[in-house]
């Protein structure tokens, strides 16, 4: 279903053409990272850390070079770096040094499979055996697995002298003392006046959830083929969100020039933020220097689970006022974040994002970054907003039902809009929260009596993802044929090669299918950024705009020669170049690219964008459950997602991404959940036990496109990649108590959890009814 | 098979033994591969001696067999929701035994039905009855050499009924965090015997004699059932991993045997 506003039409932007990239992908044909060979090739295998936290006392590699075919071993020794550097990759920052680190150890392993040396060898099998042949001795030591624990005096420090950066309201914050600790960061928003608040207010709850670290989950592991050649040149075949990236890392961790490194984007399956960060390329290119040779290498999946990804656990509280008539009084949040083994946790977002639906003027908000001694975080999915959504959302449900509010009408009372200012004291740009709500408010799912039966229950949440900006190029190539060859450097995981072709289809006139987007490599097209925070159809959308609008300049030239006119003269309309002086003489793309030899040679253009006004993006959603409270099963019984697309470019994709967030979140709500053993361990690395959704468990998504149009962008498209996944854990969490009487305050709300968190509320029940008595 | 000892392993589906392989669970020199030998394949049934199911029949061809849908419905379940559709075409209910892993979804039902493993080895055949099969995970009676060639389930009784439920947080594609398999024959208006299994609460099947004795005589209401389930939550030994809690999996042993109790006492009356 799609809403959309009062506003100019488009021919192309809005439409469902099939995406350029279809056939190859459904028949096989499409070429990812592990399809690559290349002559010479050895393969390459990495040993990790069998301990959680560990000191390396040496690493003897002399056996394993003894086996035959094994042609190199690396340590952290070989890695040129070492020193910190700083940079931007995508949402983040990130250190180098710690980047580097963590693809192979320098003096401590900080985590069960944190990797310590990698072969290589002219098979994999090879390869795997000669790991066996490297003789680690550690010095095993004591560790933390969650925040609570790496909090406590006397702890066993990560990094030695890694001191708490203490910030307020953006600013280092030197009223805070600080010492050596395991919470890298504390930072810190006040306004208003709280204790005011919370004489004001009619309610106030309060109250504490805890979440585990989850996998991004895509199904294609991380792969990196890398050739070092002799005269320095640096050859990358990857699966990554973000070439110039992984060129950047790989430059700054190899320490050579930017230039001297090409990353060649392979086809990725699945990234969710997980593959921005490198892992494997290193590794794989100190083996190819070592060796003369290119280097392949592929993780397991147990690899992928135990060392890359996952997001964080966390641990939250939150307290909520209200007046009598529902508006919110204060707002007081903790946040303590999982970062993994280095420090850079969401959990700023967690903070900013959570509390951007409200109008919230009496706060008090802390977010922590906090090491453990599990494999370092990475992005995913709006990093860190869906934490701190399960946490705000549940809590504010409580209060509505405290107030014997709607919660959709408690909400819409206290709905952020274009002007709110957010708790960092931005205001908030056109968005569509209001939209939003009201639409769940009015949706025929929401109004619809409860599927007869019992333990069924309805529940709503709300998500936020402010989306990013940032640097994309386009080039455009105008072929004889009137085709028009898109490159980008966008590399494709959602979509985004049709929904940008799209774009300077509509500038253009034609159609579709008569551009034809190729994703070129990090030599053959300007600096683009991420695949990632919602920003490709968006930003590499108006680098192909302004491509396109740079094309059209130069063929309404070639008309205006044609006809021995001024180019002022010629008139674009629906794809025609019309001659204004004798409206008879038109020509369409094509006529005038088959003349271009004629008119000047061939027409090209290449443009770069660095749009800022990302446009945020809203959704919701509505979910109804069915419990069996003997086994605590949660079954989905209707689950309808909202959300703000500001224009969607190519309606199946965007439905693509809500259904897409939709799941991961419901995954995340019911089992899915990194779970470690007392010896530090991850139990569950594998895709039996990490127990994602299947198709089975999910009912048809019901996706609501909302339309509020983007200012920033030329037809209004917002980022819609990621909020998808912010609402589900709280609206499944609402439904639960709507269907049981319980209220879940951990992730997963697995079935042991439920008829736990059912058998207390009974207990709980009976003492109650005894004491009236 | 004999002369490679511990250091060779039977290949039925090879949908357990692929994967133990790559985990390295097992390191062989080989892997002898049982799917053409006739009598593993063996698939028959008859009303004097019940069914031979041969080690390397499929689940497919369990499912799809009309007797055993009929006579033997806790295997029917059993067979159906090992793995999925492509799982089915290869794994089978000799592999599922032979692998002896405590949450096994066949080995409750052969339990419950009061199923035979069939052996052969170098120093001849001999027969044990499935409940004493396993003897730890992943070990059973089987000795180095010896192979499961069958198993036997004896003709089911009159107005006799089987069940087998397992639970798994998931809708499929999943390890139980407990399973239950019965069977229960009825005599008029009362339950003549019955036989409950219990699969994940130990480190083996375990056979809830005491459980299914106490229901000999007793009438199959809702009532009976109950404390069967009480008496079944006794004999469970579970522990605490990333599938389930200890508390939590003899919780789950009352409620399915309770509801496959109830399920295979239908399914007695609706049976000739
Ligand atoms: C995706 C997937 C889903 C699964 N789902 C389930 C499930 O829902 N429930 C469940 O219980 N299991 C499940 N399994 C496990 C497995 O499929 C079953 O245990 C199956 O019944 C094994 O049968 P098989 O014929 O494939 O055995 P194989 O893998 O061939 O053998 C299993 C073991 O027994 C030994 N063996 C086999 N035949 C003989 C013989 N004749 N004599 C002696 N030793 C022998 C093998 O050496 C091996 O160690 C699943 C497996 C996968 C991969």
């Amino acid at each position: 279903m799609t809403t959309t506003e009062n506003r100019p039409q488009f021919k192309v932007v809005g439409t469902r053409p099939v995406r350029h990239d279809g056939l190859e992908k459904v028949t096989g044909k499409a070429k990812y990272g592990a399809d690559v060979i290349l002559p010479g090739m050895l393969y390459g295998k990495v040993l990790r850390s069998p301990h959680p936290h560990a000191r390396i006392k040496s690493i003897d590699t002399s056996g394993a070079l003894k086996i035959p075919g094994v042609k190199a071993v690396v340590t952290a020794k070989d890695l040129p770096i070492q020193s910190d550097k700083m940079v931007e990759l995508g949402e983040a920052h990130a250190n180098m040094k710690q980047i580097a680190e963590n693809c192979l150890a320098n003096d401590k392993v900080l985590y069960k499979g944190h990797a310590v040396a990698a072969v290589a060898a002219t098979s994999p099998h090879i390869a795997e055996e000669a790991l066996d042949a490297i003789k680690v001795v550690y010095e095993v030591l004591p560790f933390v697995l969650n925040v609570d624990d790496a909090m406590k005096p006397g702890a066993t420090l990560l990094h030695e002298n890694m001191v708490t950066r203490a910030v307020l309201g953006g600013k280092p914050d030197p009223a805070k003392q600080v010492g050596k600790s395991n919470v890298s960061s504390e930072m810190r928003w006040v306004g208003g006046n709280l204790e005011q608040a919370w004489k004001d207010s009619h309610v106030i709850v309060e109250r504490e959830y805890f979440t585990k670290p989850v996998h991004q989950g895509y199904i294609e592991p991380h792969v990196t083929t890398v050739n070092w050649n002799p005269d320095g040149k640096i050859t990358v075949w990857t699966s990554t969100q973000h070439t110039f990236g992984v060129r950047q890392q790989a430059a700054a961790i190899l320490q050579v020039p930017e230039g001297m490194v090409k990353v060649i984007p392979m086809e990725i399956g699945g990234g969710f933020g997980g593959k921005i960060n490198v892992y494997l390329e290193p590794a794989a290119a100190m083996l190819s220097k070592k060796t003369g040779h290119p280097v392949k290498m592929v993780m397991t999946r147990k690899e992928v689970f135990e060392a890359s990804g996952p997001t964080s656990g966390s641990h939250m509280k939150m307290k909520v006022g209200a007046t009598k008539d529902g508006k919110i009084t204060g707002w007081q949040l903790w946040l303590a974040f999982e970062a993994g083994a280095y420090p850079g946790s969401p959990v700023a977002m967690g903070a900013m994002c959570s509390s951007a639906p409200y109008i919230v003027e009496n706060f008090d908000v802390s977010a922590l970054d906090i090491v453990v001694n599990k494999p370092k975080v990475a992005a995913y999915r709006a990093p860190g907003s869906p934490i701190g959504a399960f946490a705000v959302e549940s809590t504010l449900d409580e209060l509505a039902e405290k107030l014997g509010m709607d919660p959709m009408d408690f909400r819409l009372k206290n709905a952020a809009k274009e002007g709110t200012r957010q708790i960092t004291g931005a205001p908030l740009g056109k968005i569509g929260n209001i939209e939003v709500m009201t639409q769940v408010k009015n949706h025929p799912h929401y109004k619809s009596p409860l599927p007869v039966g019992p333990n069924v229950g309805r529940g709503v949440g709300m998500g936020y993802w402010f989306n990013i900006g940032m640097q994309s190029s386009a080039a455009l190539n105008v072929n004889p044929d009137g085709s028009v060859s898109l490159v980008t450097g966008s590399v494709d995981i959602g979509g985004t090669r049709v929904a940008v072709a799209m774009q300077a289809a509509e500038i253009l006139g034609i159609r579709a299918e008569d551009v034809i987007p190729t994703v070129a490599d990090t030599d053959s097209i300007g600096w683009t950024g991420v695949t990632g925070g919602s920003r490709t159809a968006f930003a590499t959308g108006i680098a192909a705009i302004n491509a396109a609008e740079e094309v059209k300049k130069q063929l309404i030239a070639r008309a205006a020669l044609m006809w021995e006119v001024k180019p002022e003269d010629i008139e674009f309309k629906d794809g025609l170049y019309i001659n204004k002086k004798s409206p008879k003489d038109s020509v369409t793309m094509k006529q005038l690219a088959a003349k271009m030899m004629m008119t000047g040679g061939y027409v090209t253009a290449s443009a770069t964008a660095n749009p800022r006004m990302a446009g945020a993006a809203y959704g919701a959603m509505i979910v109804d459950v069915k419990v069996d409270p003997e086994t605590g099963k949660v079954d989905l019984l209707r689950v309808t997602a909202f959300q703000d697309a500001g224009k969607a470019a190519h309606p199946s994709y965007v439905e693509g991404q809500i259904q897409g967030g939709a799941v991961q979140g419901i995954g995340w709500a019911l089992n899915e959940e990194y779970f470690h053993t007392t010896d530090g361990v991850m139990a569950n690395s594998s895709w039996l036990d990490y127990r994602m959704p299947t198709s089975l468990d999910l009912p048809m998504i019901d996706p609501v496109i909302i339309e509020v149009p983007n200012p920033g962008h030329p037809f209004g498209l917002r980022g819609v990649g990621e909020v998808g996944i912010c609402a589900p854990m709280a609206a499944i969490r609402n439904a639960i108590f709507r269907a049981t009487g319980a209220r879940m305050y951990h992730l997963p709300m697995n079935p042991g959890s439920i008829v736990e968190a059912i058998g207390a509320k009974k207990a709980a029940g009976h003492t109650n009814g005894a004491a009236k008595k | 098979m004999a002369e490679k000892g511990a250091k060779a392993r039977a290949l039925a589906g090879g949908t357990d033994l692929l994967v133990q392989l790559r985990v390295k669970r097992y390191i062989v020199d080989r892997v002898v591969d049982v799917k053409h030998i006739a009598e593993m394949n063996e698939l028959s049934y008859s009303d004097s001696k019940g069914l031979v199911l041969g080690a390397a029949v499929p689940c497919y061809r369990v499912y799809e067999d009309k007797h055993i849908s009929a006579k033997y419905p806790g295997l029917y379940d059993s067979a159906s929701l090992i793995g999925g559709i492509q799982i089915q075409t290869r794994a089978g209910i000799g592999g599922n035994l032979a692998n002896a892993a405590p949450s096994a979804d066949a080995i409750p039902s052969l339990i419950a039905l009061g199923a035979t493993a069939n052996i052969a080895g170098p120093k001849g055949k001999r027969s044990v009855p499935v409940e004493h099969f396993c003897t730890g995970p992943g070990k059973s009676v089987l000795q180095d050499g010896e192979l499961l060639v069958s198993m036997s389930i004896p003709p089911p009784q009159a107005k006799m009924g089987s069940t087998y439920i397992r639970f798994i947080p998931r809708n499929e594609m999943d390890i139980a965090v407990v399973g239950v398999g019965v069977s229960v024959v009825l005599n008029g208006n009362s339950i003549k015997s019955a036989r409950i299994a219990l699969a994940s609460v130990g480190p083996t099947p375990i056979f809830a004699t005491e459980a299914g004795n106490w229901l000999t005589g007793k009438a199959p209401t809702e009532d009976s059932v109950m404390q069967a389930a009480e008496a079944a939550k006794k004999a469970a030994k579970p522990i605490t991993d990333m599938r389930g809690t200890i508390e939590q999996r003899i919780h789950l042993v009352g409620v399915l045997t309770k509801r496959s109790l109830l399920s295979a006492i239908t399914r007695a009356k609706e049976a000739r």
